[in-house]
């Protein structure tokens, strides 16, 4: 399988007035089309900078970050917002929607900065996208009518909408009770096994191991970066709610 | 009725600014989002904008009420006549060689003036001339007496001053007897139910006979220096007439002393041919009158009172302007204001936005539509609330015996839309840009 993601030796430095915070010290890093990785670590061990590093929200100091083939660490701030628009899906621990639109507005949120047309089709696809993750009949609900698990549910369809390389998830359950972890545990699944790249940041072992590729972060550096042999793949497959084979079939300009 | 053509002109100016925006796909989302972030928040939108809609509606108004009042008094030097020369008599500046009580004071304008003023007619700049003398004269009939003004004067005074007639007819050239035209308020004090027209009364020590009376004319405003004129206190003679019955001396008794005057004229008015010619008229009467002995003559040109009114009125407007500038600078302090604190409260919604791929111009064109969308209907309310002000307040006034003139001023309303719109451009692009440039990761975290 082609690399989708490739890190080489990235360095990320914080000036905070007097003191200097080294995030990341040289993190080299592939991640294969297809994979679903979770990255683990104590607070302060540069997970989440490196998520953020990933996700194109932020430059490194030194080092470089290719995306498919585009060298992404020495592009502008537009460039970075286009590429987080065309390629890159987000999955946030507090869900972060938009209170004031609904659950179809906020799965249409990326398309609005494509520059492309809003049109019946693109709300058809978005409509769609809502119905697969099970909030076909919330469709004109705000987020404040959803519950936690539901709430994410929308997140997860919004974090499709724009067919992206990879989806970049920060701790996803973090908020939710087990139960419904487990539900989003297997959506998540679910779609990796349609080939979608997963990148998840989480520090809860339970949660890490539904992912195929565990690294472990620490000081700002990868401690260790195993394949997982212990992958909970029998609970997703025995449930298999929804069909989620349409995905591999999305046209990749809507 | 009026107010329904500007309520279109101001519509018709939005349609400009927002049709394209529609048309425009992205720029048709901004708006929506804009008026649905803003309908989010009613209330906090409306009060932010207040300063908009009071400055606005405080410029519509001041502006209708200065142009009215302002057109009223250019309007009233027009009744003079923008075309006259009036050459007046005046009293010289005594001194010590004139000072006696006893003695006649002559002055002013004389026959032979007039007679000279004749070669500017007979060269075809000045179309009329009217001589006038006048002086105050008792006017009794049976038991009843009233003080007024004897007038004495040819056919075009009427013409040239604007008068009325209400019964009967004005002087005629040809008038060589006692005959008299009456001003409203003298015809009312000596002929109470009566119809004056053909009787008698006695000006002075002479009998005369009525041939007209004069409409009830307001008195004109004293307005660029001109004297108070009420007609309605008016008695009008036949020059020749008033000569030969009230001579060429006028005893005037003043606080207990007799004050003796000679005056041939008291006043010629020239209506002169073509308004470009006036000024140059102006200067040959001067030149003409040059020869006096004594400075006892005034030479008023109304179009000079008019040009200067016009310059006072454009000074006027200006300062209006400026007032109604500030008001809107103060109203746009409170959009930045309120927009600077939407900022902070929406942070996080810019940190969702930057993170799902808006770029900064994304986020600088979202939070700059808002404050331009706040700041447009703002100045659209304050143009109604305005025009509102302007149809209802006269009527107001009338009703309590005021006067309040009050005229649309069709650029004002147009300039403050446009200022509303620039006010939001203005002072939305400073939170716009403060949004823009937050650090999406920052923004994300933030609570």
């Amino acid at each position: 399988m082609a690399d989708v993601v490739r890190v080489i030796d990235l360095v990320k430095t914080y000036y905070l007035e007097s003191v200097t915070v080294q995030a990341l010290r040289g993190v080299s890093l592939t991640v294969e089309e297809g994979d679903f990785v979770a990255l683990m670590g104590p607070s302060g061990s540069g997970k989440s900078t490196l998520l953020n590093q990933l996700g194109c929200l932020d430059r490194p100091t030194s080092g470089h970050y290719y995306l498919g083939d585009e060298d992404v660490s020495q592009m502008d701030d537009d460039q970075l917002s286009e590429i987080r628009s065309r390629f890159l899906g987000f999955i946030f621990q507090s869900y972060n929607l938009l209170p004031q639109y609904t659950v179809v507005e906020n799965v249409e949120i990326p398309l609005l900065y494509q520059g492309i047309k809003l049109t019946e089709r693109t709300r058809e696809w978005c409509i769609h996208l809502a119905t697969l993750v099970g909030l076909g009949d919330r469709l004109d609900h705000r987020p404040m009518q959803l519950s936690g698990g539901q709430q994410q549910r929308v997140a997860i369809a919004r974090a499709l909408v724009n067919n992206p390389h990879v989806i970049l998830a920060d701790e996803p359950t973090g908020n939710l009770d087990s139960r419904t972890s487990d539900e989003i545990m297997e959506r998540l699944q679910q779609l990796n096994d349609t080939g979608k790249t997963i990148i998840m940041v989480t520090h809860e072992n339970d949660i890490a191991s539904w992912a195929k590729r565990v690294i472990r972060m620490r000081d700002g550096h990868i401690e260790t970066d195993e394949r997982n042999q212990h992958r909970t793949i029998g609970k997703a497959l025995a449930k298999d709610g929804v069909n989620f084979n349409g995905f591999s079939q999305l046209p990749v300009n809507v | 009725m009026y107010l329904l053509l500007y309520l279109l002109l101001g519509l018709s100016l939005l349609a400009g600014i927002f049709v394209p925006l529609l048309y425009w796909d992205k720029g048709r989302r901004s708006l929506i989002l804009a008026i649905r972030s803003l309908w989010l928040h009613k209330m906090r939108a409306f009060l932010s904008v207040l300063g908009i809609i009071i400055g606005t509606g405080a410029v519509i108004a001041l502006m209708a009420f200065g142009e009215g009042s302002m057109q009223e008094a250019l309007n009233d030097i027009r009744k003079l006549g923008a075309t006259n020369i009036i050459v007046r008599s005046r009293k010289p500046p005594e001194n010590s060689a004139t000072a006696g009580r006893s003695r006649v004071a002559i002055y002013g304008l004389t026959q032979a003036d007039y007679d000279r003023f004749a070669v500017l007619r007979d060269g075809g700049t000045v179309t009329r001339m009217v001589p006038m003398r006048d002086f105050k004269q008792e006017m009794r009939r049976y038991h009843l007496m009233y003080t007024g003004r004897a007038v004495g004067t040819t056919e075009d005074y009427a013409a040239v001053n604007d008068l009325p007639i209400a019964l009967g007819r004005f002087l005629r050239h040809e008038d060589r007897s006692n005959v008299v035209v009456l001003g409203s308020q003298v015809a009312n004090a000596l002929f109470p139910f009566e119809n004056p027209l053909g009787q008698d009364l006695r000006i002075g020590q002479s009998p005369y006979t009525v041939v007209g009376v004069l409409k009830n004319r307001t008195a004109v405003g004293d307005s660029g220096g001109q004297e108070m004129e009420d007609y309605n206190n008016d008695v009008y003679i036949p020059l020749a007439a008033c000569n030969e019955h009230f001579g060429s001396t006028i005893t005037n008794r003043q606080a207990g002393s007799f004050q003796r005057e000679q005056v041939a004229l008291s006043q010629i008015t020239l209506t002169v041919s073509d308004i470009d010619k006036v000024r140059t008229t102006g200067e040959w009467i001067k030149a003409i009158l040059a020869d006096h002995p004594k400075s006892d003559w005034a030479v008023s040109v109304p179009l000079d009172k008019l040009e200067a009114a016009e310059r006072e009125k454009s000074r006027f407007m200006i300062l209006m302007g400026m007032i109604a500038g500030i008001s809107l600078v103060v109203g746009g302090i409170g959009i930045m204001n309120i927009m600077l604190a939407t900022v902070t409260e929406r942070t996080r919604e810019i940190g969702i936005r930057r993170a799902l791929g808006a770029k900064r111009r994304d986020i600088t064109m979202q939070f700059l539509i808002e404050a331009v969308v706040q700041t447009t209907l703002g100045g659209v309310l304050g143009v109604m609330i305005g025009l509102t002000i302007v149809f209802i307040m006269p009527p107001i006034f009338e009703f309590w015996s005021a006067h309040l003139p009050a005229k649309v001023h069709v650029p004002s309303i147009f300039l403050s839309l446009i200022v509303a719109v620039a006010v939001g451009v203005g002072f939305g692009l400073y939170p716009a840009y403060r949004a823009a440039m937050l650090d999406p990761i920052e923004a994300l975290r933030h609570e």
